[in-house]
């Protein structure tokens, strides 16, 4: 309530946002996941780093969600307070515990961490979500491992669309192999949300931005987030349905 | 059909000498060092069925994972050879020598790389990115005939230009060309562009997108001439800008390649810093004593070329791009003093 009906800021008519305009979202995303998601730790903003006094604007940088255990999200019931358990983060203690239960440590079961960073593209004028994923002694995942702690509908897609959906590229700002989630198709469903939150003006708050297209991206990779942060009309979750549908349902991304 | 430069461009090739890394050397004696002459818009994984017939009898037993190196730095293989080559030797060294390794892939700082494929895809989803950059979308890449992109590819991987300058205008990329206006006429059709040729109220400022990938190797101590530039140690050394040139057209003015990076690097160019001119002419070294904040281009090179930077940015673009319209620039820089 408090973003929708504030002073007009800047609104996002074509489904992209320029560089500042993603400093502005990100913030606010970050925020209201911080008071609407506790069970989850919340994003902080990694300003760039300076490595050779490149980068004039230091409203620059990006989002950053760490050391995540994504297992078995899916399988679970989704009210509330199942989610809290669902996430942990870093609970190395819990985990001893139950190794010591199960007295054999079976390897497959080591717990997953997975980073995710939320970088804006100046290419296609949109968010891309880079994620990574890792054991606890810090050994990078295979997208082979990777596709067992991802939703059902992402694997398929992932079959499908082998070189177009997800693939590892070099972070933008790390100089390290990530895997990304493609952007292509960004622009096009983004405009499909904001059409329908604020009707015919086909305009959506600069604020709102991250959250809607985190709303989609997020379950991509089995991260969902709490309906109140959405705070869009009663169709939402249709809509964030039919917005899936294009994002994963087309080859185009 | 095409025009000289972009024929320039696209025969052009760099002598490597290859030499199988010593610890997976198999066989008595060593195998000697491979040349294969390696296109500058090509990749090198795309080399690997040329070389590994000549190596294949001195490998241990194992599985392959190619990668090579220059003096043990590890290239990265989506980076087109001719910049690899412009980028990383200052001073350029011909035959270059490069080491190849069949095991142990540095995954922890390469991309996997699953042979053709992996190159094919990693050009197409650029050429994507590129038209997004330049028409406000990649519909024209999407729809694409399955063949005509296969062919398209083809000839890339082939060298052969007029295969692709039949197939590149299905593409319909947006041009720069001198005649803007005729740019203009074409925004105006049903569909408007976005991203594209834009007029300001005034009618006099005209902007377009350029696809530019711009590689900065800083160098912390000071030289007098590339022979004497340190070798790289890491990829940190690099920094990397993915990031579109916002093309100014004024009336009267000509926006040269020094507009182009200035834009992406205001603290190199522009009143604070300055940039070597041409050999001799500026000491350069004794300004920078001067102001030791600022930073310094020492070089700009694209296409094996040291680029003038009064050079219109335009002509650059339309000539030396590479066949998925980035124009890749390698910039050597003096890195400021802190």
């Amino acid at each position: 309530m408090e973003i929708l009906f504030a002073p007009p800021m800047d609104s996002v008519k074509d489904g992209k946002l320029s560089v500042e305009g993603f400093s502005v979202a990100a913030r606010a995303f970050a925020d209201k996941w911080k008071r609407h998601n506790q069970s989850l730790p919340p994003w902080s903003w990694v300003p760039l780093i300076d490595r050779t006094l490149l980068v004039p604007n230091k409203e620059e940088g990006y989002l950053s969600l760490e050391k995540i255990i994504l297992s078995s999200l899916e399988e679970r019931p989704c009210s509330e307070e199942d989610e809290s358990l669902d996430v942990k983060i870093d609970c190395s203690e819990d985990l001893e515990s139950i190794d010591h239960a199960i007295l054999v440590q079976n390897v497959e079961n080591e717990a997953h961490y997975y980073d995710f960073h939320v970088v804006y593209s100046a290419s296609y004028g949109v968010p891309v979500l880079y994620f990574r994923g890792y054991c606890s002694g810090g050994q990078p995942l295979t997208l082979d491992v990777i596709k067992e702690d991802l939703p059902s509908c992402s694997v398929s897609l992932l079959l499908e669309s082998k070189w177009t959906f997800i693939t590892q590229e070099e972070h933008p700002y790390l100089n390290r192999p990530w895997f990304k989630l493609h952007p292509c198709g960004t622009e096009e469903w983004i405009k499909l949300l904001s059409q329908s939150s604020s009707g015919a003006a086909c305009q959506m708050p600069v604020e709102l931005y991250l959250v809607s297209w985190f709303s989609v991206v997020g379950q991509v990779v089995g991260l969902r987030i709490p309906l109140e942060m959405l705070n869009l009309r009663t169709s939402a979750i249709q809509l964030q349905e039919q917005a899936m549908f294009s994002v994963t349902g087309k080859k185009q991304t | 059909m095409a025009n000289e430069a972009v024929k320039f461009v696209w025969e052009g090739a760099i002598p490597l000498q290859i030499h199988l890394h010593k610890s997976e050397v198999a066989s008595h004696p060593a195998p000697p060092p491979a040349l294969v002459l390696a296109p500058r818009i090509g990749y090198l994984p795309l080399l690997v069925p040329l070389i590994k017939p000549y190596f294949k009898d001195s490998l241990p037993p194992g599985e392959d994972s190619i990668w090579f190196d220059y003096k043990g730095f590890p290239l990265k293989w989506y980076i087109p050879t001719g910049v690899l080559f412009d980028l990383l030797c200052a001073e350029p060294e011909r035959p270059w020598n490069l080491t190849i390794h069949f095991r142990g892939y540095p995954s922890n700082i390469l991309i996997p790389c699953e042979g053709e494929d992996s190159v094919k895809w990693n050009f197409v989803n650029s050429l994507k990115e590129a038209a997004y950059i330049i028409n406000g979308n990649c519909k024209n890449v999407m729809n694409m005939s399955q063949s005509d992109q296969e062919d398209l590819w083809t000839s890339v991987m082939n060298g052969d230009l007029d295969a692709y300058t039949r197939l590149s205008p299905k593409l319909k990329m947006g041009t720069i060309e001198d005649e803007f206006s005729r740019k203009l006429s074409l925004s105006s059709s049903p569909q408007p562009r976005q991203g594209g040729a834009e007029v300001d109220v005034a009618g006099q400022v005209k902007t377009a997108r350029i696809p530019v990938r711009l590689y900065v190797r800083s160098v912390n101590k000071n030289f007098e001439n590339l022979e004497d530039v340190p070798e790289i140690d890491t990829w940190d050394e690099i920094s990397y800008l993915n990031r579109p040139v916002e093309f100014l057209r004024e009336e009267g003015k000509c926006f040269s390649l020094r507009d182009a990076i200035e834009s992406l690097l205001p603290e190199y160019i522009g009143d604070r810093a300055q940039t070597s001119g041409e050999e001799g002419t500026v000491d350069a070294s004794e300004e920078t004593d001067g102001s030791p904040e600022t930073g310094e281009i020492k070089l700009v090179r694209i296409q094996g070329i040291e680029m003038k930077l009064e050079i219109p940015f335009s002509w650059v673009v339309n000539n030396l791009m590479n066949p998925e319209f980035y124009l890749h620039i390698s910039v050597l820089v003096k890195a400021p003093q802190r």
